[in-house]
């Protein structure tokens, strides 16, 4: 009976990932829409996590974001991943505006082992998720301003030993100069945690 | 001569308008001049592999000299199979990255243990990991940039992209915590009834169960008014407005008057046979109001002190509030009415009907206020069923404004120190809301108690509300601190002398 039950309640190390990479695709959409960075038009409601949450309806943005998320995918399984930076950058300027880093920190046992299962319930996980997803929305009170046209890349840091495909390349981290940085609420699957923090440019 | 040669000499070193015929060659003629001298086994094998290129065609010629136009028309054939010299493609290097690289190579140098340490742990700071275990990667197709002339749609929220000093020290701090708990076991769990009162002279008056505390917020001092017998209990109570007299009514019907400076009671007045849940002062008239729907005047002063008497409630009246200035008195009942009426008993504008009658509100009106500096102006707040905080400009029975509160409203209470006031609620949060006047946007929200807020209090000097709770808990909020900056302008300004001098009172 006690093996059923944990059965029930286990998550399962791809079922895990997809939950980060849920998170990180949603977490993404919301500060594009939150942030201002393309016209509110381009986004659509939809229910994740008890949630409606801003997704954007921009081909171009999920041409560019499916690759890199199904990629970090592959990476997250391996625990190659270390975090992943979004930077917000003046597009005429090149600055860097805001930086929201997620951090990826890999609990239970320490190997990649595909067969991995964790012992927190799917709802207990959603919850937390939500609440981040909740936080991220209500930072729009208090971050500045990003009254210039604005554009976004994703850098991923990865272990030195991770095999880098041909669309990938390296490039350097980027910094915010006068940064103030902000830490979210945290989740955990049990299996990764995810710390997500804000760093924005602060006008002293 | 030779001086005149000298002369011609110095004049065209010095003229700029002629080709140079000394110094050395030219690039472009340096290899005509070798092409024409290499092999024509070499010439043959390039011109298979690529076509003949005229270099003078790219390197810009504006020289008009014969020798230079002859040059150019012979084909130039290069020494070399790989033709002209490699210029890269610049559009494809990524110079912040090999800088960085570059840089990265060479910073290590030189460096003592305890720097390169320092210079590790300022790196994991600021990267929240060791850089230089890490690989910073980012997909070569770029996310789109954002549609021409597209400006940010959030400059409509921000007023401007930085806050002026002026504004940023006008939003005060609110403290979201309690600076006070103080216990109230056996607290009557009713939401019809009005259980504390916070006098003049700074002292609390707390119903519980069957007897009235005394607490005092100077000293701190706690001291137990009276305590009644058998199945009454303490329904309502209401402090004179300047005074230490205090109305206490009573589940059986009999309102007493106590003296709390001297822990005296002065009179019983029986003007009513059920449950007294709401009492007003107007001057020295205890307007009270009853289970049945009846308030009654009573003029304390007098032996016979029922002066006037009002039906117009079906059902139990559970707030009751005179204006500021005494003009007009507020009831609402269980009947979801909200009545207004006009003047005192012996007045002319007095009148024993309702001059309004509103009926808008869903559910008991329990929560009145008027407003302190617009008296005409009285708020009004619904039970569970309605929800609503109505505003009535009762020179004309306009509602001016409504908003919806979410939750039951228990009290309502305008401040003294701002244009705000503050609502108490119910399930689910059991909060209290501070609202701006008449915009009515949430100022704060002070949530604490875990049980529904049953009635609100304000201390003399308008600075803190205290707020009794179904939880058994009397909490102290200071969420309406006077403005230091005012505060010291009023000071100055009171202490400036007088015109009329030091000698007249």
């Amino acid at each position: 009976m006690a093996t059923k039950q944990q059965s029930q309640n286990a998550i399962t190390l791809k079922g895990s990932a997809k939950l980060v990479m849920d998170y990180l695709n949603f977490g993404i959409n919301s500060i594009l829409f939150q942030r201002g960075i393309y016209p509110p038009e381009s986004f659509k409601t939809e229910e994740h996590f008890g949630l409606s949450i801003l997704v954007s309806t921009d081909s171009k943005i999920q041409q560019f974001l499916q690759p890199v998320l199904n990629q970090m995918k592959d990476w997250l399984l391996e625990q190659k991943i270390q975090k992943m930076s979004m930077v917000i950058s003046n597009v005429n300027t090149k600055e860097v505006m805001e930086r929201w880093d997620f951090k990826l920190q890999y609990e239970g046992s320490g190997d990649s082992n595909p067969d991995s299962v964790g012992n927190k319930e799917l709802t207990t996980i959603q919850k937390e998720i939500r609440d981040v997803l909740r936080q991220i929305c209500s930072t729009v009170s208090f971050l500045p301003l990003l009254d210039c046209p604005c554009a976004f890349d994703l850098q991923i840091y990865t272990k030195p030993d991770v095999d880098v495909p041909q669309e990938w390349s390296e490039t350097a981290p980027s910094y915010i100069a006068n940064s103030q940085e902000l830490q979210l609420r945290s989740f955990s699957t049990s299996l990764h945690r995810m710390d997500t923090v804000v760093s924005y440019k602060a006008d002293f | 001569m030779s001086q005149f040669s000298y002369v011609n000499d110095l004049k065209s070193a010095v003229r700029m308008d002629e080709p140079i015929t000394s110094g050395p060659a030219p690039r472009w003629m340096k290899k005509s001049v070798e092409s024409t001298s290499s092999s024509a086994n070499t010439s043959r094998k390039t011109n298979e592999l690529m076509p003949i290129k005229k270099t003078p065609s790219k390197t810009p010629n504006k020289s008009k000299s014969p020798a230079s136009r002859s040059a150019s028309n012979t084909p130039a054939k290069p020494k070399t199979p790989g033709g002209d010299r490699f210029i890269p493609s610049r559009m494809s290097t990524n110079f912040d990255i090999s800088h960085f690289k570059m840089n990265q190579e060479n910073e290590n140098l030189d460096l003592s243990p305890t720097q390169s340490d320092y210079r590790k742990a300022m790196s994991e700071n600021l990267h929240g990991c060791d850089i230089n275990n890490v690989r910073v990667l980012s997909y070569q197709n770029k996310a789109p940039a954002p549609p021409d002339g597209y400006q940010n749609a959030l400059k409509v929220v921000y007023s401007q992209s930085k806050t002026p000093m002026n504004v940023r020290g006008a939003t005060r701090y609110i403290p979201h915590a309690p600076d006070r708990i103080l216990d109230a076991p056996e607290i009557v769990d009713d939401y019809y009834l009005n259980l504390i009162d916070w006098s003049f002279s700074n002292i609390l008056a707390v119903a519980l169960g069957t007897s009235v505390y005394l607490w005092n917020a100077d000293t701190g001092a706690i001291d137990q008014l009276l305590d009644l017998e058998g199945a009454d209990y303490v329904t309502s109570l209401s402090w004179v407005p300047n005074g230490n007299l205090l109305g206490v009514g009573t589940a059986l019907g009999p309102v007493q008057l106590w003296d709390a400076s001297q822990t005296k009671r002065l009179r019983i007045m029986n003007s009513h046979s059920s449950r007294v849940g709401a009492m007003s002062w107007n001057s020295h008239i205890l307007t009270t109001g009853c289970r049945n729907g009846q308030l009654v005047h009573n003029d304390v002063r007098q032996r016979e002190h029922i002066v006037g008497t009002i039906q117009s409630h079906t059902q139990e009246v559970c707030g009751l509030k005179w204006s500021t200035d005494g003009r007009y008195l507020a009831s609402g009942g269980n009947d979801n009415l909200l009545n207004v009426y006009s003047g005192l008993p012996g007045q002319a504008t007095y009148q024993s009907e309702p001059i309004y009658s509103f009926s808008q509100h869903q559910a008991a009106v329990k929560a009145l206020d008027w407003c302190p500096w617009q008296t005409n102006v009285l708020a009004s707040g619904g039970g569970t069923a309605d929800r609503t905080i109505r505003f009535w400009n009762c020179n004309n029975g306009q509602c001016i404004n409504s908003v919806n509160a979410n939750s039951q409203v228990c009290a309502i209470l305008w401040s003294k120190t701002y244009r705000e006031l503050v609502s108490a609620h119910g399930f689910a949060n059991n909060q209290l809301t501070i609202w701006k006047y008449p915009s009515l946007t949430k100022v704060a929200e002070l949530t604490g108690h875990t049980n529904r807020i049953l009635n609100l209090a304000m201390s003399p000097d308008g600075s803190t509300v205290l707020s009794a709770g179904a939880d058994e808990t009397l909490r102290m909020w200071k969420c309406f601190l006077p403005d230091p900056n005012k505060k010291k302008e009023h000071e100055k300004r009171s202490s400036r002398p007088t015109m009329l001098g030091p000698g007249l009172r």
